[in-house]
């Protein structure tokens, strides 16, 4: 146990570092693609459920019921062996990015959902008031108020998604944890300082991104004076 | 009946929210240019008289008329865009916006006038209402009194014909509420069509060409200032008269 972060391990995990380099691209490819995903169901869900329509309501809280409820892990799972037994060729990266996606919109719909509701009902009245539209409305008036509330939410959603991506470390990702379990297990058995990296790599790209939505928070709070 | 007689006419207009009837067969022509306050106790449904003239609130039953068309869900934008603007209470000033941008935004959008255009309108009304100096300004740097002066800035700037008033001093510390009454009273010069609800006296008995009194969801009295300050005939509207003067 001593040895655990021996010198040599550092040294052995320095000549593979590029397999760390290629996970991280991974991992952030996968970010990346199931953040825009993310964005762009939960901005539809999250509209749609403020919609008078009741049977457009029910859908979304099935929705988000459905993958706020159940573990990630077990979604990916679901997804990946779903499509490997349907005989449909997909790629884990393909898997990660929706699964991610899909689980994560989940949760964006909810504060996009709960943003809307923030911007007082006068605001919608003064837009209909000077004879704007709904998408008029929504445009101009409603969502840009309320991306400022949301902003320091998503934020922190955005780095759960990037801490989320080791999920695909069940299927085989290619993502940041699999491959650092898996460089680690293989013949050195480095461990330590394997996890260790792994996991300063994980701090050093989302606590900026925790940080910087917590400062906006707090901006926030002091501009957000009187409201119109 | 003519068209030109009247610009907004509500026939038979009910409006219910669940079980509690709030509007109650009302009926009420408003002339092109004229001056109409209404006043009544809280829970009249004068709030909801007003805000059925432009659909904010859909009557249950009956019709709304504007300048000669029936106001249904399909044209109401349209209509709205070309005859209608409203002061609120709570002002509703959009607050991520810049004052000279609540101005204009909507007259740009819906393409009524030019950007250009548009910026003109807006300096000539913020001269207006005294408020030039704050046009970069955002909504939550401005006092209430302010703010409720650039609600009527914009409104203004869609050049409507008709500007209803939905008691615009009631949210107004004491000290404000004159400084938006006298931007009203400039405006009753100009040939606007005015609808306010509103508490303040003063300002119906200098500007009203005809007040109504409701009560219980019903017009129950209507007359000129003169008749409801020296012989107002209802048992309702004398009672209600001597608490709030």
């Amino acid at each position: 146990m001593t040895d655990i972060f021996a010198f040599w391990r550092w040294e052995y995990l320095w000549e593979d570092r590029m397999l760390f380099v290629d996970a991280f691209i991974v991992t952030v490819e996968l970010a990346v693609g199931g953040l825009i995903l993310a964005l762009i169901l939960g901005f539809a869900v999250g509209i749609a459920s403020t919609l008078p329509s009741r049977i457009v309501r029910a859908v979304t809280r099935v929705y988000v019921e459905l993958f706020r409820n159940i573990p990630l892990t077990l979604q990916v799972m679901f997804f990946y062996y779903g499509c490997i037994y349907g005989g449909i060729p997909i790629s884990t990266r393909t898997v990660g990015i929706v699964g991610l996606g899909v689980c994560s919109g989940a949760f964006i719909a909810e504060i996009v959902r709960g943003g809307l509701n923030a911007v007082p009902k006068g605001q919608y009245e003064a837009a209909a008031s000077q004879g704007l539209n709904y998408f008029q409305t929504m445009r101009k008036i409603i969502l840009p108020q309320t991306i400022r509330i949301i902003l320091p939410p998503l934020g922190t959603q955005l780095s759960w998604l990037i801490l989320d991506t080791s999920v695909l470390s069940v299927i085989a990702g290619g993502d940041l944890l699999y491959v650092t379990k898996n460089w680690a297990s293989n013949g050195t058995l480095s461990y330590g300082p394997a996890y260790l990296v792994c996991g300063i790599i994980f701090f050093i790209i989302c606590y900026p991104i925790t940080r910087t939505a917590r400062k906006y928070e707090e901006k926030l709070k002091i501009t957000r004076g009187g409201q119109g | 009946m003519s068209e030109e007689k009247y610009m907004i006419r509500l026939k038979d207009v009910n409006k219910s929210f669940g079980d509690l009837h709030v509007l109650k067969d009302v009926n009420l022509d408003v002339r092109p240019g004229e001056k109409l306050v209404i006043i009544g106790p809280s829970g009249s449904g004068k709030s909801t008289t007003i805000r059925c003239m432009n659909f904010l609130e859909r009557p249950t039953s009956g019709e709304v008329w504007i300048n000669g068309e029936l106001l249904t869900h399909k044209n109401r934008t349209r209509i709205i865009r070309e005859n209608i603007s409203m002061v609120f209470q709570q002002f509703n000033l959009y607050p991520h916006m810049t004052v000279l941008k609540n101005l204009t935004m909507a007259p740009v959008m819906l393409k009524l006038m030019s950007k250009e255009e548009a910026e003109k309108t807006a300096y000539e009304y913020l001269d207006l209402v005294g408020l030039r100096n704050k046009a970069d300004a955002y909504p939550g740097m401005l006092s209430g009194g302010q703010q409720q002066r650039v609600a009527i800035a914009r409104a203004l700037c869609m050049k409507s014909k008709i500007i209803l008033f939905d008691e615009p001093t009631s949210a107004l510390d004491p000290e404000m509420v004159q400084e938006v009454l006298d931007v009203m009273i400039r405006l009753s010069k100009e040939n606007i069509t005015m609808v306010v609800v509103t508490h303040e006296m003063g300002f119906a008995r200098e500007v009203a060409d005809r007040i109504i009194f409701m009560d219980d969801g019903r017009i129950e009295e209507e007359g000129t200032p003169e008749h409801f300050f020296q012989n107002a005939q209802n048992k309702r509207t004398r009672e209600f008269l001597s608490k709030i003067l």
